[in-house]
């Protein structure tokens, strides 16, 4: 091309007419092209500034709430305090009934206890003038522990008598404080910590008895309004794993077989080509209208329980359907003719063509549709709002019947929440588990695609 | 035998939706919804409630406003339903109909405590000392000039009252699906309104729609979503006066400065002793059908009103609701175990 273009140049008297008017517009057609690809790499700079805006946002606000403020107490089990009857153990010939009833009254008694008077006396051997200020006191352990302590003593009666060295997270305000989020020059009536805890957690911070650790309580703990502190995403994570298996058990299934009958058998006519239609205009319906269809028919007509994983599940079961239903589609078409040819020209039926020889093939390009499918499932959260999972659960939720919320939704839950300085870290400590899990979900996917790949 | 494999998933996915059209009938956790006012305070008592109650269920607050949560407890009696409605007003008369034509006919009424409504301005901007009549001047479609009702030329607060600060009117105020609107409209627009000599000389049946009529030229916001969303406009806008419950701004003193209203400062001494006009009961609602059906939704009921969950030094009041008096909490209590319906 180039030595063509100096040819043209160099040799002016031979030039036809045709030539002249090519080398007068090569200038401009260059720059032309020129300017597309700078206005490509422009479009394809700003996006990725976009992103990485988002993401140093994201993370400069969400990473420190992985870490939280807890302070090591040493928890003398008091026997004067923690009076307890023996803990139950089931009987030869009680039923079991008979047993959960009296494991339940023995429990029960064991929450009248005040555990909060261990922790009080645990606070006084580090705070030295404790006694003059037992209102401050208070509030230097979130509440929630009190419960903590309790279950170890259910867990383990005996370690009654004993003094046990623990962390127990601090306040929600006294994390917010040691960590800065709150301007710390304002007065003390803008405060939210007395001036004596200030003084106090500075003091022990700077002995080392408050620590800033890795916080399994984000992990480990269901939400909490009581204890902001120790709220964590174990109740939306095992909502959200209890929809996805409800998705992956029926979407998946449904969507291939529809994908498959609709490919490989359906008859070409008018029925098939309008069912293809809808499905894919089902694709295009807006999230939030599944969550009306689903507070409708399955709450309503179905009397399923809301704020339910199963009912989120069915609602998100028929958003990922067409997506299924598409990508199984097009891979199967993808799989070259002559598979299926050679297969009836040996003698096999159709549906043994297509279930030993097509299937198999088409099983990454399934898979990897699948997969996409179930993390765009995931991260929805409008239809979500409409069938009550949007509500506020403080327990674990233990099957797909139980009341739970969805981490997208749990997201938007804490967004809300009143105490903004801790919350806002937290909010963005959600998204980061969030986003991780979807990253790996969209790496297994990639994955699946590359290792079983097979190009034609 | 691929074939097997997928009739097996079918046959799965029948069960399993069959098994999930079955298990209705048993829901043996307490829900409930409603205003985001009384949201914090229900879902502090739900979850102390899980952590007492050993043998019952935490039960499951949900949000929506005081209207949709009445809406959805007056839906009808069984377990798709609610059994708790959180309001941060008395219900309508409307909705007790409404319930009742659903089959609700037993409405328990639970006062749980007193709230004061709020106004604040971000900590950086001018500090107002408001008086309703000012909150009406500043919101108002019309005001009276000189006899006449013009169209609100007031563009700043100091217009309205040289002792407000120089700045811009934007006022945040929550949206018509929330409780504590009715409240601001009555104790704040109504009262401010109702002392200038012009309304007053109106007849008595045009003053309300005089007064509630709002300016339209965007300098009043209506919100919709909750508190959060207000003190996100005030970030946004420097001049930007908001509406909020009085525990959220003790949440975020370090952003927002307090108004006060006709000179008293809101805090919770001043609302019990009853000199800032700005207060208002919180409410919830008990579906008396359901009760002994939902196990623990008594006792819940119970629990929440109790002195240990919402009495002086109890959880509910270190998250900002005013307690009952003895004698309200006594009557209270004993409305839930009589069943005492609307």
């Amino acid at each position: 091309m180039t030595t063509e273009v100096k040819n043209l140049k160099g040799n002016a008297a031979t030039r036809s007419k045709v030539q002249q008017q090519v080398v007068n517009s090569l200038q401009k057609r260059h720059r032309q092209e020129k300017l597309f690809r700078g206005a490509g790499v422009a479009a394809v700079s700003i996006s990725i500034l976009l992103v990485v805006l988002l993401f140093v946002n994201i993370f400069s606000k969400g990473l420190p709430a992985f870490w939280q403020h807890a302070i090591k107490l040493d928890i003398y089990f008091d026997p004067a305090v923690v009076k307890i009857a023996e803990k139950p153990v089931q009987q030869a010939g009680e039923s079991d009934n008979e047993f959960r009833q009296r494991d339940l009254e023995w429990r029960s008694a064991v929450g009248m206890i005040n555990f909060n008077r261990l922790i009080v006396d645990g606070l006084q051997k580090v705070i030295p003038d404790a006694n003059e200020h037992r209102r401050d006191l208070q509030r230097i352990v979130t509440s929630g522990e009190r419960f903590a302590i309790r279950d170890l003593v259910i867990k383990d009666p005996s370690i009654i008598g004993s003094t046990q060295s623990l962390f127990l997270l601090t306040d929600a305000n006294i994390d917010v404080w040691l960590k800065g989020n709150i301007d710390r020059s304002l007065g003390d009536a803008q405060q939210q910590l007395s001036p004596k805890v200030r003084e106090w957690v500075e003091s022990l911070k700077a002995q080392g008895v408050i620590q800033n650790r890795f916080s399994f309580a984000l992990f480990m703990n269901p939400d909490s309004r009581s204890s902001l502190a120790s709220a964590g995403l174990a109740g939306a994570f095992m909502g959200s794993l209890y929809m996805m298996l409800v998705v992956i058990v029926l979407a998946i299934p449904m969507g291939v077989a529809a994908a498959i009958y609709l490919e490989e058998f359906a008859p070409k006519n008018k029925l098939t080509d309008l069912v293809e239609v809808n499905i894919n205009n089902l694709a295009a319906v807006p999230s939030i209208v599944f969550g009306l269809l689903g507070a409708s028919i399955f709450i309503g007509w179905f009397n399923l329980p809301m704020s339910a994983p199963v009912v989120g599940g069915l609602v998100l079961t028929l958003m990922t359907l067409p997506t299924v239903i598409i990508a199984t589609r097009s891979t199967l078409k993808a799989i070259p003719p002559s598979i299926r040819q050679a297969a009836l020209g040996l003698g096999a039926s159709k549906s043994q063509a297509v279930f030993h020889h097509v299937l198999p093939l088409a099983i990454p390009g399934i898979l990897t549709g699948s997969i996409i499918g179930v993390a765009q499932a995931l991260g929805e959260s409008a239809p979500l709002l409409l069938i009550g999972m949007k509500s506020f659960v403080a327990s674990i939720p233990s099957s797909a019947m139980e009341q739970s919320t969805a981490l997208p939704v749990q997201i938007y839950l804490w967004q809300g929440n009143e105490l903004r300085n801790f919350f806002e870290a937290r909010t963005s400590a959600a998204i980061i588990v969030l986003l991780a899990l979807m990253l790996s979900l969209n790496s297994l996917a990639i994955w699946l695609r590359k290792r079983y790949e097979v190009r034609w | 035998m691929k074939m097997k494999t997928l009739s097996k998933l079918a046959l799965v996915t029948a069960v399993s939706l069959s098994f999930a059209a079955t298990a209705q009938a048993t829901r043996d956790t307490v829900q409930v919804a409603g205003s985001s006012t009384v949201l914090p305070f229900s879902s502090i008592a739900a979850e102390e409630f899980g952590n007492n109650f050993a043998q019952f269920k935490t039960p499951v607050v949900g949000s929506g406003g005081s209207g949709g949560g009445l809406r959805q407890f007056c839906q009808g009696v069984g377990t798709n339903t609610i059994d708790i409605a959180n309001s941060s007003r008395a219900i309508r008369s409307a909705e007790l109909e409404t319930c009742k034509a659903n089959g609700v006919n037993q409405v328990i009424e639970v006062k749980i405590g007193y709230d004061g409504i709020v106004f604040a301005s971000r900590i950086d901007a001018g500090t107002f000392a408001l008086e309703p009549v000012h909150v009406f001047l500043a919101q108002a479609a019309q005001v009276p000039q000189n006899g006449q009702m013009v169209a609100n030329p007031y563009t700043r607060w100091s217009q309205i009252d040289k002792s407000l600060p120089d700045q811009a009117i934007l006022l945040a105020i929550p949206g018509s699906n929330h409780g504590t609107r009715e409240v601001y409209e009555e104790k704040v627009i109504l009262d401010g309104c109702k002392t200038l000599p012009e309304v007053k000389a109106m007849p008595s049946g045009d003053q309300n729609n005089f007064c509630l009529a709002m300016r339209t030229d965007g300098r009043v916001v209506e919100i919709a979503g909750d508190y959060t969303e207000t003190l996100a406009r005030l970030q946004a806008q420097k001049d930007a006066v908001g509406v909020f419950g009085l525990s959220f701004y003790e949440s975020n003193r370090d952003r927002i400065k307090v108004a006060t209203v006709s000179d008293v400062v809101p805090t919770v001494d001043n609302i019990i002793a009853g000199t800032y006009p700005v207060s208002r009961p919180l409410f919830f609602y008990v579906k008396g059908e359901h009760i002994g059906v939902i196990p623990g939704l008594q006792q819940f009921a119970e629990y929440f009103v109790s002195e240990a969950a919402s009495g002086e030094g109890s959880p509910l009041e270190a998250a900002g609701l005013i307690p009952l008096s003895d004698a309200e909490r006594t009557e209270v209590l004993n409305n839930i175990r009589n069943k005492k319906a609307l």
